[in-house]
């Protein structure tokens, strides 16, 4: 479960952006979560109102965009879509796909106030 | 606790029965910005007083309109990855490896896969030719660092309390406790689990995953994570293979297709069956970094 780890480092970059440019509060945080990736979005939930409890993040909603896999199939020349990191072409059958998304794991914005 | 590496509940211990030094780690000798520290007096520049020129404007934000006492939102756009602390202290880790001529790899496995067999193994075959140390993690007891000590390898434990991985923090502070000589070897072991230490880079110069053959030879499909992060792969216990149904080619093809890049050798901690391959992968790579002791 190292979620727990991910959102205390949510926490961190939110504590490094506080001193950057001053908020007292933040409403909302918004991370960008790759659905080839090694997070899961639910254990990320699951978690997140404890872990940021009485930090500055305390009382924040947590929205996650779950970014799609997709790779470049050099046979095809083209941007295919990934069900799984390993997974084939799905229009050639190439093994040799390149994954070029669904591995995203980013703070990517916050309202604050 | 410390909200980096936990490091609050986690103890580094250099000698089996030395004390251990979480206390400091957890109390306020070790501060990293916690919430409430307070640099700035009382700024104002998160919204902006146009006193000189133009007018006082209380209408500009997000909101449009301005209420006494209630502050506007606005939206920041942040766009940095969730690891880039844990990423900043491994590049620092890698930097201060290479820097001192020291060739490390982290160890991954599910628990029970032989990893410490395995460098039990390794050390006494290879410490004749070169230093080696190696920094043990495991949620709690010293046993592992015990069992590389007896060797005369001097080791490290982290213990993680309830973390389920080493990060580059923790491993950090490890390297304070090692006096690591130029063309050393350093094993990193991380906690025994396939999934969570895939995430975190220590500043290692390849991750190596271990896989017994008591394991499903499917390994590699159900935590494709772990194997697309490692450079090599360990196939350990092949002294067992004659009493198991385990299916190497199909365990191999199975690595290869989630990382077409990592190389797979089968070996066997309890009889040395293969090693020698594994010192040759090690001796080719450190060499570039580490030069064999004289």
């Amino acid at each position: 479960m190292h979620e727990v780890s991910l959102v205390e480092s949510v926490v961190a970059l939110v504590e490094d952006e506080r001193r950057k440019q001053g908020f007292s509060r933040v409403r909302t945080i918004r991370l960008k979560v790759g659905m080839l990736g090694h997070a899961e979005p639910e254990a990320l939930r699951f978690c997140f109102d404890a872990v940021t409890s009485g930090t500055i993040a305390d009382g924040a909603r947590l929205e996650i965009e779950t970014v799609p896999g997709a790779g470049w199939c050099p046979r095809c020349h083209q941007t295919v879509p990934l069900e799984e990191r390993f997974a084939s072409c799905p229009l050639c059958g190439n093994v040799h796909v390149r994954m070029t998304a669904g591995d995203e794991l980013r703070l990517a914005e916050m309202e604050v106030e | 606790m410390c909200t980096i590496c936990g490091c609050g509940t986690s103890v580094i211990a250099e000698h089996a029965n030395s004390e251990q030094h979480g206390g400091t780690h957890g109390g306020t000798a070790h501060d990293h910005d916690h919430a409430h520290n307070h640099p700035h007096p009382h700024k104002h520049d998160d919204h902006h007083h146009e006193h000189a020129d133009g007018p006082i404007d209380f209408g500009k934000g997000r909101a449009g309109m301005y209420v006494a006492g209630m502050s506007q939102e606005r939206t920041i756009s942040v766009e940095r990855d969730i690891l880039s602390k844990n990423d900043a202290f491994a590049a620092t880790n890698r930097t201060r490896l290479q820097n001192a001529g020291v060739f490390a790899l982290n160890l991954v496995s599910s628990p029970g896969s032989g990893k410490t067999s395995l460098l039990v193994r390794t050390i006494t075959d290879l410490k004749e030719k070169w230093p080696i140390a190696v920094i043990e993690g495991d949620q709690q007891t010293s046993r592992d660092a015990d069992r590389i000590r007896a060797t005369g390898a001097p080791a490290v434990q982290i213990n993680t309390g309830k973390g389920c991985h080493l990060d580059a923090h923790m491993v950090g502070h490890a390297l304070d406790h090692l006096s690591l000589r130029s063309g050393s070897l350093l094993f990193v072991e991380n906690v025994g689990n396939l999934v969570c230490p895939a995430a975190f880079d220590l500043g290692e110069a390849h991750k190596v995953v271990v896989l017994s053959v008591t394991e499903g030879e499917d390994k590699p499909l159900k935590y494709p994570d772990m194997f697309a992060a490692a450079d090599l792969m360990l196939l350990n216990k092949a002294d067992l293979l004659p009493h198991l149904d385990f299916d190497v080619s199909a365990c191999l093809a199975a690595a290869q297709r989630v990382n077409p890049r990592m190389r797979s050798l089968t070996v066997s901690a309890r009889t040395g069956e293969g090693l020698a391959a594994f010192y040759s992968w090690i001796e080719e790579r450190a060499s570039a970094t580490a030069a064999p002791a004289p």
